[in-house]
């Protein structure tokens, strides 16, 4: 390969943004080969990162840097480290997979082209946030994540369930996205870098800070927000509408992890306070039993794990927020063996769906006959997830044990939800492995057989690496935990993994412990589903209700405001128009003593004496004759006609004071304008046919003479205290002495409007037209009378 | 209005004011006038001309849809600032050229470019909303 070892960092991030875009054309050229093809490029993505593992384990970080906006020092920086590489190889890996997945699970559909693209731009999305080291990009691929996510979760568009789910994802994302926007900038101000890896040097310039609360909530609101933790969980089964592979892939390796990977990679700059363990701690528990009891009242197959999926997640947020060593090494062999196992049955379960026609717990049984390989698969996945030895999910279980073992009473709660936790999803693992696949058979919608190869081959590869790396402790220690942990924490975890059982460990018996309750719940599901279903309904309010509450809350309260600002009385419009023209003319010239001079001062002595007609010509003192009795005119006018046309008098006069006083340019404007104002609008007055008559209620006419009068004084009052001030003349006397030397013209108004300030024009010609093309629009829609019938209510 | 006076002496009165609004345009850079008000004048020129004729009449003489032309305009100012680019100085850098032709020199220039899309964006927006107005029905708009 040419490229040096560093620029395919940077290759990595772009890489599945180009196989996006390229997706909808090799799927119309390949057609069914088309997911086989694009698996190329995460499989690629795969092996460079392994690549790369060899230096990371020798505790190296791999870093480049493009420019971005040079003149800014910004910079799109990548980097690799132990717990990027981690997130990384996870998130291609099981891309690659899901991949070939989709290409089978969608064969034929119709958009499968552009199914794919979007799950490659996530993908790359993703890749992108765990391998940023530019925190604005950080949020910038996290808003990605969202976008792409909100195109996958309603890909299936035509059904309203998809579109609301992809909605409420990206509006519970999107604000934990401008509350991790805010963060990073408040984190830039305190330490003065964009970069992650300086920032992760500079310990406690944000810890020790007075923003460090602001922050610590606002990291805290995007990270909960994407992980789904309480109360923010209840986008994620919601986005279970979407196709089995976005759940697989989203449930697993990314998305929700995005907010993991945020709190992990934050830890060395906002971690190791008590507010940081108490909230993660106290969050994630809740949310760890919260969706564990969630899945047991489930009987769908999708929303039993995607609840199994927020509880994995709190499970995550609890050991970041322990954040010891062995906590730190325990969440990542959980995410390792989460991310392994849940897409693995995600992707069963999608097969189950797809060839038995349902994925309803109770109306499954005895598929293990029909579909021998899946059932392989499942069991490799839920046992994993049981926790049993010979899986990483044993070695994931034992680390957290470890983690919050002794220590005062606060640990033991700890260690005690851990138990419960992982017992229930015990519980589950084994109803998700044998409920469908053992005992009597049922019949199904459709005939069950056995999944096609891409299908399958998800589930088997990833569980049979789950027990791989169950058999490997030594090199899972040394090569993924230990860098790993000294990416988080800047130490290394020691390796202790090990296959050998020892008795007298207490964390052995706790592993007991926790597969007995696992049993004991499998065996209690039912009742437990139905006393759950019963308190549900006994509640009968869940977060999912209120979040529609408030939106809808959200669209009438829009409504209303609306409906109070628009209501359609262009009388109403110009009064508060005008209204607020006098206001703002007259408030700041009285606070600032703009009237003062009109108060006479004691030795002005008798003032009307000082007051002295104008030394004016006689043909100037009849303009301004014109202009009062085109003004007269318009007031005492009977009809519209009239008093259009007294308007044009009076600005046709206005054109010729400015002739007199030496702004041709200016006049000729003017004139035109006048002109054209009145052809307009008496077209337009014609065209409404009104009354040729304008009769008015006195009380209009006071209130809108009164205004009128308080804003024609207010704009005369400013036009006369501005003549009285020194005339900066600076810049009319560098436009004299420049226009015809510079700018080759002897008209300055001209020379400003086309040369030195052209770009000013060229912005108000393109409003002209914009304006324009407004009016035209609002006139088509006057000549049709069936959209005027039945547009305003 | 349909005087057949006004109908009469609409054409040459519409004439006289589109030579005069290019004149005034073209000699704005040293006397009063400019894109801006050559536009105006050609617009009002329009106006009249839809008055007289009728719209469709006008639409015919015009070829083109006016706001085509306000397009134009807008596009023809923003390209002449491009120009400068191939100079390497900064964006809408004026640029001149003397052409001599014996007895004078014609001096051309990338703001007399930019008057000219300043009068069709003016003249195209104001003739296509005069237009409008003027007409009754909705296939003339």
């Amino acid at each position: 390969m040419g490229l040096s070892l560093d620029a395919s960092v940077a290759l990595i991030a772009i890489a599945p943004f180009l196989a996006a875009i390229l997706a909808p054309l090799i799927q119309s050229l390949a057609g069914r080969f088309a997911a086989w093809i694009l698996f190329i490029v995460p499989a690629g993505i795969f092996i460079v990162l392994l690549g790369l593992a060899e230096r990371v384990v020798a505790g190296q970080t791999i870093s480049t840097a493009i420019g971005w906006v040079p003149s800014f020092g910004l910079t799109l920086g990548f980097f690799v480290d132990g717990l990027s590489l981690v997130f990384a190889l996870t998130i291609s890996g099981i891309g690659a997979l899901i991949v070939l997945y989709a290409g089978a699970y969608l064969r034929g559909h119709r958009h499968l082209g552009r199914f794919l693209a979007f799950l490659l731009a996530f993908m790359g999305a993703m890749l992108g946030l765990v391998l940023a080291d530019n925190s604005l990009a950080i949020f910038m691929f996290w808003e990605l994540t969202s976008i792409t996510s909100y195109l996958l979760i309603g890909f299936d568009a035509g059904r309203q369930a998809a579109r609301r789910a992809a909605i409420q994802a990206l509006v519970i994302t999107n604000i934990g996205g401008l509350c991790l926007l805010v963060a990073i900038i408040v984190m830039q101000q305190l330490s003065g870098t964009w970069l992650l890896s300086e920032l992760r040097g500079l310990e406690g310039v944000v810890r020790d800070s007075a923003f460090y609360g602001l922050v610590l909530t606002l990291v805290l609101a995007a990270a909960f927000t994407k992980s789904a933790q309480f109360p923010f969980h209840f986008w994620l089964p919601n986005a279970m509408e979407a196709p089995t592979p976005v759940s697989a892939f989203l449930h697993s390796a990314t998305m929700v992890q995005g907010g993991v990977y945020l709190l992990a990679r934050l830890t060395p700059v906002l971690g190791e306070t008590s507010v940081w363990t108490g909230t993660l701690v106290a969050f994630g528990s809740v949310t760890l039993i919260w969706g564990a009891i969630g899945a047991l009242r489930q009987t769908d197959l999708k929303q039993i794990l995607a609840q199994t999926t927020i509880a994995s997640l709190g499970l995550l947020v609890v050991l970041i927020g322990l954040g010891s060593k062995a906590a730190i090494a325990a969440m990542i062999v959980y995410f390792i063996a989460h991310a392994f196992y849940k897409a693995g049955l995600f992707m069963v379960v999608g097969g189950v769906d797809h060839e038995a026609g349902t994925r309803d717990i109770t109306a499954l049984g005895g598929l293990a006959d029909k579909m021998p390989v899946s059932f392989i698969g499942a069991a490799l996945g839920a046992l994993s997830m049981f926790g049993l030895p010979l899986t990483v999910g044993y070695f994931a279980k034992e680390e957290m044990y470890l983690a919050a073992f002794g220590g005062d009473w606060l640990a033991w709660l700890v260690l005690a939800v851990l138990i419960l936790g992982n017992a229930l999803l015990a519980g589950i693992a084994l109803l998700i492995m044998i409920r469908p696949f053992l005992g009597d058979a049922l019949p199904t919608p459709r005939k069950p057989h056995e999944a096609p190869i891409a299908m399958l081959s998800g589930p088997l590869i990833l569980g049979g690496v789950a027990v791989v790396g169950g058999l490997l402790p030594e090199w899972l220690g040394h090569d993924v935990l230990a860098p790993a942990t000294l990416a988080v924490l800047g130490v290394e975890a020691e390796p202790h993994l090990s296959l050998s059982f020892d008795i007298t460990n207490p964390v052995l018996w706790l592993s007991v412990i926790t597969w007995g309750l696992g049993i004991l719940v499998f065996r209690q599901a039912h009742r437990i589903r139905v006393l759950l279903r019963r308190a549900e309904l006994a509640i009968g309010w869940t977060a999912d209700r209120a979040f529609d509450a408030v939106m809808f809350g959200l669209i009438r309260f829009a409504g209303a405001v609306t409906r109070f600002l628009h209501h359609g009385r262009l009388e109403i419009y110009l009064f508060t128009v005008f209204a607020m023209l006098g206001l703002a003319l007259f408030v700041p010239l009285s606070l600032l003593g703009g009237f003062d001079w009109i108060v006479p001062t004691a030795d002005l002595g008798d003032w009307s004496k000082r007051l002295v007609l104008p030394d004016l010509r006689i043909y100037e003192w009849g303009i301004l004759l014109f202009v009062l009795v085109g003004l007269l005119a318009v007031l005492i006018a009977q009809s519209r006609l009239i008093a259009i046309l007294s308007l044009g008098i009076q600005g046709t006069g206005l054109a010729l004071i400015f002739l007199l006083f030496g702004a041709p340019d200016l006049a000729f404007t003017q004139l035109m304008v006048e002109v054209l104002s009145v052809v307009i609008l008496t077209v337009v007055m014609t065209n409404l046919r009104l009354d040729a008559r304008d009769h008015r209620p006195f009380e209009d006419w006071a209130r809108d003479g009164t205004l009128a009068v308080i804003c024609g004084a207010g704009v005369s009052h400013l036009l006369m205290l501005v003549l009285t001030g020194t005339f900066d003349s600076r810049l009319s006397d560098f436009f004299a002495k420049t226009s015809v030397p510079v700018a080759h013209g002897a008209n300055i108004v001209n020379v400003i409007l086309v040369d030195y300030r052209g770009l000013d024009t060229l912005g108000e010609i393109s409003v002209v037209m914009g304006a324009g093309i407004a009016i035209l629009a609002l006139l088509r829609r006057r000549n049709k009378p069936a959209i005027a019938a039945r547009g305003e209510p | 209005m349909n005087t057949v006076i006004f109908r009469t002496a609409a054409p040459l009165i519409v004439a006289t004011m589109l030579v005069f609004s290019l004149y005034i345009c073209l000699r704005g850079h040293n006397e009063p006038g400019g894109g801006f008000i050559g536009g105006l004048i050609a617009a009002a020129a329009i106006a009249v001309f839809g008055m007289a004729s009728g719209v469709p009449a006008v639409r015919r003489a015009l070829k083109v849809d006016p706001l085509a032309i306000a397009g134009f305009g807008v596009v023809l100012a923003g390209a002449s600032g491009l120009l400068s680019l191939f100079t390497g100085s900064p964006f809408m850098t004026s640029i001149w050229l003397y052409l001599d032709l014996g007895e004078t020199t014609l001096p051309l220039s990338t703001p007399l470019i930019f008057d000219l899309g300043v009068y069709c964006a003016v003249f195209g927006t104001i003739s296509s909303i005069a237009l409008a107005l003027e007409s009754d029905r909705e296939e003339d708009l």
